[in-house]
């Protein structure tokens, strides 16, 4: 109840807020775009339309869940809002649970309507329902979900600034640790082999969220995959929360 | 209702990790039922204390209980309201949404989250303004909207951080009136504020607090008695310049004007002896008027002893 009151409030926030708008905006932009795009090539109208939109969704979704994301806590800070809801009978853990429930609610919202704007330009232009290019797009959300958690994360020990940098910079890694594993591998990194893999496994690898390519070009993904990896994803936000939860309890509100 | 034990928060600042006290050692008791004013210049650890309380930070060294139960304490919480120090709120709802929202946090049922929250806006004197988003609501509305949201679970406690900052003459008339109104139904309200006038009319108790150590505490007239003599103040006419300077050697203080002359006396007694030098020397009194000391000048004394110009 407290949980989910703090959560609806959270949403409303972003919802009502000009950035969410002007970001959903670009994003939709970008998908009526690739049409554009698409008649500029010769064939393959369908896999550019797809290619682009899919990037846009995500793209644009962390954008929307590193800066929105950041701002959650740090403005109830900054604007002494936090004040009145600690001294209501709520946890701390509880009015952290409600942010990141709330933001993960407006996530889906957006993805829900970019989706229905993808397949629609996709249907009207080309003729092509695109239903087998959905499990991207679940996975691009699970992968949102990642990616608000650790914004949260930051922003509850660091300042808004170095929040998104903070997650900016885990976002571009998680989609390298695969490079970490190559790197490790190599002969001659015996020395440094301990501490890449640990980055490695520590590090998320948002590689496993995106399988845009192969549902574009038709590469069948096993349902165990996705599964796995909706599954990765749930214990990773787990975890990012469990620490969150463990600094904001400790911290003061100055 | 509230009992602090040696109550003492450092906080610690910047690169050189500089220790800054803000409090220290402080030991209140605030008993049920009654209206205690918390005063003190600015930074002096009101707030500080009121954030401890509400558990907010956590305080470096002491105890400090709400209602017999430790800080932090889910049923406690229950049972209290707080009004942060110029408060700010979700600026995109609107005053029936905050309302609203708060209720929610306190698991109150949908139709009395409604009934409470028309009552509250209402008694703040909001009814109007029931859908404006918050965002366009002056800084006596938010006061006012901030008070309601602390009093909707009806508790019993209700800890106010600077309840008459920002608001015109009326509204602080009002905002005495509702603390006067809780008092009337068995409620405790532990204030803090600066704006002493008020804390005389309403406070059944005052603490001072100056640099984060408790000056004084007790009833406002225990705090009053304990200051000196009364001091007087005499307005004469018609004083040639012999009898001004007769009177003048009496009186602590003089302010002379053209024809008139105003003496300040501390001593009731040397007022006397002026009053009849007055006429002995054909001049004319045109007002006396003892000074009662008010609870403004203990609180400048114990100020002025802290430290502070």
């Amino acid at each position: 109840m407290k949980v989910y009151a703090i959560a609806i409030n959270t949403f409303k926030e972003v919802i009502r807020d000009k950035i969410f708008y002007s970001l959903l905006f670009f994003a939709v932009l970008l998908v009526g775009a690739s049409v554009l795009f698409s008649m500029l090539s010769i064939g393959g109208t369908a896999k550019i339309i797809e290619d682009l939109s899919l990037g846009a969704i995500s793209l644009f979704g962390v954008i929307i869940a590193i800066f929105v994301g950041i701002g959650l806590v740090s403005k109830e800070l900054e604007k002494k809002t936090i004040y009145t809801i600690i001294s209501k009978p709520i946890s701390r853990y509880e009015f952290l649970l409600g942010k990141y429930l709330g933001l993960s609610l407006t996530l889906l919202v957006y993805v829900s309507v970019m989706s229905a704007c993808f397949l629609i330009t996709l249907y009207v232009f080309t003729g092509v329902l695109g239903w087998a290019l959905m499990p991207a797009v679940l996975l691009a959300y699970v992968e949102l979900l990642v990616v608000t958690a650790s914004a949260i994360l930051f922003s509850t020990f660091s300042t808004p600034t170095l929040s998104a940098t903070y997650a900016l910079a885990l976002y571009v890694i998680g989609h390298l640790t695969g490079d970490l594993k190559g790197l490790a591998d190599k002969k001659g990194a015996e020395g440094l082999k301990g501490l890449l893999d640990f980055l490695y496994y520590f590090l998320p690898n948002l590689e496993n969220f995106n399988i845009k390519g192969q549902v574009v070009h038709g590469v069948a993904v096993s349902g165990g995959y996705i599964a796995m990896s909706v599954l990765y994803g749930m214990l990773y936000v787990a975890g990012l929360l469990a620490v969150s939860v463990l600094v904001f309890q400790r911290r003061n509100f100055k | 209702m509230i009992r602090t034990e040696d109550l003492g928060m450092v906080f610690v600042a910047g690169f050189m990790r500089k220790k800054v006290p803000a409090l220290k050692g402080l030991t209140l008791d605030v008993k049920k039922g009654e209206v205690f004013g918390f005063l003190g210049p600015n930074g002096a650890g009101k707030t500080t204390t009121l954030k401890i309380l509400m558990g907010l930070i956590y305080p470096t060294s002491g105890k400090a209980f709400i209602m017999d139960r430790p800080l932090g304490d889910v049923s406690v919480k229950h049972r209290l309201g707080f009004l942060p120090e110029q408060p700010y709120f979700y600026d995109y709802l609107s005053a029936a949404e905050f309302m609203d929202f708060y209720g929610r946090l306190f698991g109150i049922g949908k139709q009395e989250r409604r009934e409470r929250a028309d009552t509250l806006l209402g008694q703040v004197g909001l009814s109007h303004a029931k859908d404006l988003q918050l965002r366009k609501f002056s800084k006596g509305m938010l006061q006012r909207i901030g008070i309601a949201q602390a009093l909707i679970n009806d508790p019993d406690l209700v800890v106010l951080d600077e309840p008459m900052s920002g608001l015109d003459p009326i509204g602080r008339k009002e905002v005495k009136d509702i603390i006067l109104g809780l008092k009337e139904r068995g409620k405790t309200i532990f204030f803090s504020t600066h704006i002493l006038p008020d804390v005389e009319v309403i406070c059944d108790r005052v603490a001072i607090l100056v640099k984060g150590e408790l000056k004084a505490t007790g009833t406002v007239g225990e705090l009053l008695g304990s200051m000196k003599a009364l001091s007087v103040e005499m307005a004469v006419e018609g004083l040639g310049a012999e009898g001004l300077e007769a009177v003048k050697s009496l009186a602590g203080n003089a302010v002379v004007t053209d024809g008139q002359a105003v003496f300040f006396f501390d001593d009731p007694e040397k007022a006397r002896k002026a009053r009849s030098l007055v006429y002995e020397k054909g001049g004319d009194i045109v007002s006396l008027m003892p000074h009662r000391s008010s609870l403004e000048d203990i609180f400048v004394e114990e100020v002025r002893k802290g430290g502070q110009p």
